[in-house]
Formats: structure tokens, sequence, C-alpha cells
């Protein structure tokens, strides 16, 4: 069975279809990337597993439970978790803290345990931040926890970012554009930690990319959107001699996509 | 707060404490706020009249609150001051410890609004409803105003009721904000404010005109005679003694407000605050959570609606205008919202100006007309000038410190146990992002 199963998912938006019939599978365990142009519907794809948008018509299924009509909370609950495109933490939280409320879930303590603040719930704080401080070694950022977010460099607020999804212990996590605004040792470091945590932390990846050497270096399987439509997916090697992906890529006259077509075609 | 986790951070505050690296402006002011600490209490106590000595009694507890003096030591001196000097002075005072008592119940109220606008980040221009509900609560079943409709039992109810009321009314009030939650809190920003600003009128006027067909609220005259609390058949009817209640309350919501706060609630509530959506995807139930921020600074207005009631002995709608809900955001906005410390700094400076200070200048002017030193139009009185003096406070704190006298510093409570901080902070940081990746 499929970890993630998307069928015939379509969504519009006034007059505008941002994802046409997209059919979509993948396996635990799996590293997966959707590229594809800018406005070609990724991000919205993205939101639509999130349970940010309502879906017009189509269905995802997650672990043999259906998303569809989940809201944000009850996707969390399964196990999903997600960095977004542009950096999106609790700006005037401490580090710490940030991590902490992605440990929400896990936590039980009721009303009274917290009023009170029983024996129970203190445990369960300690616990819940002897963790906290484990994700912040594992991603590299241990001696800041008492920091606000902000304060944080750009590099430090996208590893924060991560480590707060981790919190969640997703099994799947998806990553909005993690290289964006990195440069070429810095994406490349971020592939490394990116193969590290499917091993470590046993968790399948579904990540977004523009940069075409991270993605192909990196994804088990890749699937190109073009507006909004499905155009190919497969293995690396299958997408780079597609004809199809070429076209899609070519067509667009923009800088950073004409590097990407270079990419593709080398 | 967990007891040893608060000795723990006493004894480390204690332990970094130091004078010796002061500035000289650093130490004047230190050697003026120390002089305003020692002097003010003991003016207050030669002379328990002088209105002006109260003032600066009262500004010396904002100066405790800022002095260079470890937590203990600051802590120590504001239980003398609050527990021991305030009740002294109330008990020849009537005046000055009914003032004190509201100043403890404003700041018990803007602490609970301060969740709902400073935590969780919702608007709420309405907070006077609850204070309201509260207050009628009470009123009604302390007075015979409840054998109008009641079918049983013979009323007023003794004030040894007064304490489960205290209860009840949190219970009670809780649930009605809880049940205003549930329409209101699916808008967001503006629609939220403007919709609990007509929900907390709809309760006024509600109270306004529910003297028929069956008379329960008696209308615009109000409800009087209260009966005061009674403590194992003592009637507990003196300013002091309203003012011991207020403070042992105070103590206990600050401390319930403190552990929410450092508890997956409280930073739930913040999360919602600083990106809604963020925090759903974190698995944080939103609605449950703005509900329950809703229910409980409900409660605990409810709670002192009991306290106002049976204080003043007299409860009408006129006290639970939307002037009210502004004047205890004006509290929690001074103050600096998201602040405990300044909330409740904020409520007294606010109950300061307004009982204290503008009246002494007023009557002190009238005097001086009186007398014919100054000829001063009654026009021209600042006792009328409350709201303009207010509103020009309000726009020089937007200006100058728009976060507040104290604003929100979040603190980390928790300390790693050994062997899990395993690098100096130092050292890692280029370490860990090269080694790390990203």
């Amino acid at each position: 069975m499929p970890l993630l199963e998307v069928k015939g998912l379509t969504k519009t938006f006034g007059g505008l279809t941002a994802i046409n019939h997209v059919d979509f599978t993948m396996d635990e365990h799996q590293i997966v990337s959707v590229i594809g142009p800018n406005g070609a519907g990724k991000t919205t794809f993205f939101n639509m597993i999130s349970g940010y948008y309502q879906v017009d018509s189509g269905t995802i299924k997650f672990d043999g439970h259906p998303l569809t009509k989940l809201t944000p909370e009850k996707v969390a609950a399964h196990k999903i978790a997600r960095t977004f495109q542009n950096i999106r933490l609790f700006q005037n939280m401490l580090v710490a803290e940030n991590i902490l409320v992605g440990c929400y879930m896990h936590m039980k303590a009721n009303l009274a345990d917290i009023i009170f603040r029983l024996p129970r719930m203190r445990r369960e704080e300690q616990e819940a931040y002897d963790k906290v401080m484990s994700l912040l070694d594992y991603v590299g950022l241990s001696g800041k926890e008492a920091e606000l977010a902000r304060n944080l460099s750009y590099g430090q607020q996208r590893r924060l970012e991560i480590a707060r999804a981790l919190a969640i212990e997703p099994k799947l996590l998806l990553l909005d554009e993690p290289a964006a605004g990195l440069n070429p040792k810095e994406t490349e470091e971020m592939k490394q930690f990116i193969l590290r945590l499917r091993k470590d932390r046993n968790t399948s990846i579904l990540l977004i990319e523009h940069d075409m050497k991270l993605v192909m270096g990196l994804s088990d399987k890749i699937t190109v959107l073009n507006y909004g439509e499905k155009i190919a997916d497969g293995t690396p090697d299958e997408i780079r001699n597609n004809e199809k992906v070429i076209k899609a890529y070519l067509g667009v006259e923009d800088a950073e996509d004409d590097d990407a077509v270079g990419e593709v075609l080398a | 707060m967990s007891m040893a986790n608060f000795l723990g951070r006493l004894k480390a505050d204690a332990a970094s404490f130091r004078l010796s690296g002061l500035s000289k402006k650093e130490w004047a002011i230190f050697v003026l706020q120390a002089l305003i600490i020692i002097a003010a209490p003991i003016w207050l106590l030669l002379q328990p009249g002088s209105s002006v000595a109260f003032v600066l009694f009262l500004a010396s507890i904002l100066c405790v609150q800022k002095i260079k003096l470890p937590l203990w030591a600051r802590i120590a001196i504001a239980v003398v001051d609050l527990a021991l000097i305030m009740p002294i002075v109330g008990m020849t005072s009537g005046t000055f410890a009914r003032v004190a008592a509201m100043i403890v119940i404003y700041a018990i109220l803007s602490m609970g609004l301060n969740i709902v606008v400073g935590y969780t980040g919702l608007l709420n221009l309405g907070y006077a409803a609850f204070y309201a509900v509260g207050a009628y609560l009470y009123a009604i079943f302390a007075s015979s105003q409840a054998n109008n409709f009641m079918p049983f039992g013979v009323y007023p109810l003794s004030g040894n009721w007064f304490w489960l009321f205290l209860l009840l009314a949190v219970i009670v009030t809780g649930f009605v904000g809880f049940l205003l939650g549930l329409p209101v809190l699916r808008l967001k920003g503006d629609y939220l404010a403007v919709v609990t600003l007509g929900f907390a009128e709809i309760i006024r006027l509600l109270f306004n005109n529910l003297s028929s067909p069956i008379n329960i609220t008696n209308g615009p005259m109000g409800i009087t005679p209260i009966q005061p609390p009674m403590l194992f058949n003592i009637k507990l009817d003196q300013p002091v003694h309203y003012y011991a209640i207020v403070l042992v309350l105070f103590l206990i919501t600050f401390v319930v407000v403190k552990n929410l706060q450092n508890s997956r609630v409280g930073r739930a509530w913040v999360a919602i605050r600083e990106d809604e959506l963020v925090a759903r995807t974190m698995g944080v139930p939103v609605v449950r959570m703005k509900l329950l921020a809703f229910s409980i600074a409900a409660g605990i207005a409810g709670m002192m609606g009991v306290v106002f009631a049976a204080m003043q002995s007299y409860v009408d709608p006129t006290s639970f205008t939307f002037m009210e809900s502004i004047v205890i955001l004006c509290m929690v906005i001074l103050g600096g919202t998201g602040s405990i410390q300044g909330v409740i700094i904020g409520a007294l400076a606010v109950v300061v100006l307004q009982l204290q200070i503008l009246k002494d200048v007023s009557s002190y002017l009238t005097s001086l007309t009186a007398s014919g030193i100054l000829n001063l139009p009654s026009w021209l009185n600042p006792a009328k000038y409350e709201r303009l003096i207010f509103g020009l406070i309000l726009v020089l704190m937007c200006i100058f410190r728009p976060n507040g006298l104290i604003p929100e510093k979040r603190v980390l409570q928790m300390k790693a146990k050994l062997g899990i901080k395993p690098k100096a902070p130092k050292a890692d940081q280029t370490n860990a992002a090269s080694k790390e990746g990203l």
C-alpha cells in the first residue's frame, strides 16, 4: 500500500485551474520531489495535502486514511509535518518554544494538571524539553534555545523550521523549497541532511524544489507539474530525458529556469 | 510555577546579582529608587491621611518592580508593602483601602483580559460584559431581588455564600464566555472586535431591561443592598477586608495564569497569536484553544464581578458600559500586552490616575479657588478631563513605548538535564552549520 495516494486532485481559484486531475503516489521511506516552472501548482498541491484548501474533486489518502476533508490540525494528527517556502516561524517566541509548540500533540496534560502544575505535568514538560534540546542539537542549533526565533539568521531559521516539523515525529515530511536562498555549498549540505533525516528519523519526505542538482541527487522519484497538470513522473534519469519536461522548461524565458534547463539537459 | 522550580530561579538570580557593574547614572537611579522604596511607606505610616504619601507609596511599588535588586529581595519588599503596610494604612483610611482594592481588582481583570488580547491575540472589546455577569450573579442572590422570581429559598442569602459564589461565578461566567465564543471566534481581527463589542452591549441591555415581565435584574434602578461577605459569621464589610480578599484572589489568579502561560496551553495561545495557520499545522486545536482562552478570561472577570458587587453593595448596568471594557483594555496596552507584570503595573497606573491623582489635583485646585488665590473656571477642573488625559497618555505610549511599560519578555522556564546540552554554545555555531548541513 502506498503511503500517500492522490487521485484526480483538482483545485480551481475562480477561473484558474491551479491543480488539474493530478494523480500521485509515494511509498514509505521514499524521497519524492515535485518540480515544475513557477506557477505550476506545486505549493497548491502541498497546501491541499496540508488541509489548507478545500478539495474541489479527487481524493487524498494517507496510510489508508482519507485526508481529503480534514482540517490542518487533523492532518497533523496523522503525523504529517511541513515547512514553508517563505519561512513561517513563531517569530516572537523563543527557539525552544517554537519546537515545544510542535510537541503539543504528544503532550497529554489536562487543565487541572496545568493549573496545579502536578508532577505528571512537570515530568511531561521536562521530557518535552529534553526532546527539544536533542532536536536542536540534531539540526545544529544547540545553545540557541533561549533566543527569540526572529533573531536567528536566515539559515538558522530554516533549520529551526525543520526541527519544529520534526517535533511532530512525522511519518511524512513536506519540505517546501528547503534550499531556497542557500548557496551551492549549503545546498549540498542540505542534501546530506535530508538523506540523513530519512535514515535517522524513519520518515518519508516529499519536497518542492527548484534546484535541479539537489532534486536529481536526492530523489527516488520526481513528479513534474506544469500549468496544474502532471506532465511526467519517474526516476531522475527518466525525467532528465523526458521530452515534455524539457519542453516545459524551455518554454519559460526565465533566467533561473534557463539554468534549470541546463541542469536537466546535463 | 512549581515551588522547586521557583526556588531554583530565586537562587540563580541571587547568585548572578552584582551591584558593582553599575554606571554613575544607574547608581543614581538605584539610590533614588531605594530612597522612594524606604521613605514612602514610612511617610505613609506617619501620615496615614496624606494622599501625596499614598501616591508615592504606590509609586514605590512600581520602583520595586524596576530596582536592581535580587528577585527574593524584591518579592520580600513587595510582600511587606502589600501585606503589611497597606492593611495597616487601610485600617485607618478606608478611602485608601478602597483605592488599593480597586487597583488589585483591575490588576486581576487585566491579567484575565491579557490572556485573550495579549497571549492569544484576539481583540476583545466587550470584557466588561463578563464582569457584569459575575456581579449580577451575586447581586441577585445576595439581595432580596431573587425573591421576585425564585420559587424556593429565602433571599438574600447570607454573606457566607460569598465564597461559593466566587467559584460559581468562575464556572457560570466561563460558560457564558464559551457560549459567546462559539459563534464569535469564527471571526478574525476587526470583525471579532466589533462582534465582542456588540455582545457586550446586548448583555448590558439585557440587564437593563430584564425587569419585566419577571423582575430579575431590577432594570436601570439597579440592585441594592447586597450582602457583604462573611467568614465564619463575621461580617467582612470594611474596605480593608475587601483589600485582603482581593489580594488573596490576586495571588491565586497570578499563579494560575503563570502556570497556564508556561504550559502547552499557554504556548499554543501565543502560537495562535503569532501565526494561526502554522499553529494548526503543528496540531494545535485552534478553535478549542481560543474558546479556552475566552472562557478562562471570562471566568476571571466573573469572579471579580462578585467581589465588585459585594464591595459596592450596589450594581446597576451603568457600571458595565463599553467605557469599562476600554479602560481595562487600556491597562493591558499601557502595561504591555502579553506581559503579566506589565498589565499589573498598567492597572496600578490607570487606577491611581483615575481615582487618586486627578481627584487630588481637582480638589487642590478647588481649594485654591475657594481661598481666592486662583480663579479657575469649573470647566477647567482636571477631573473632567480624565478621558482627554487618558487619550493623551495612550497616544504618547503608542509613539514612545509601543510595547507598553514592561514589554513582554519570554523567558525559558526549563533547564536541560545534565548531559543533554553537549556542546558549548559559542563553538558549535560554525561547526554545526558546516557539519549538520543546511
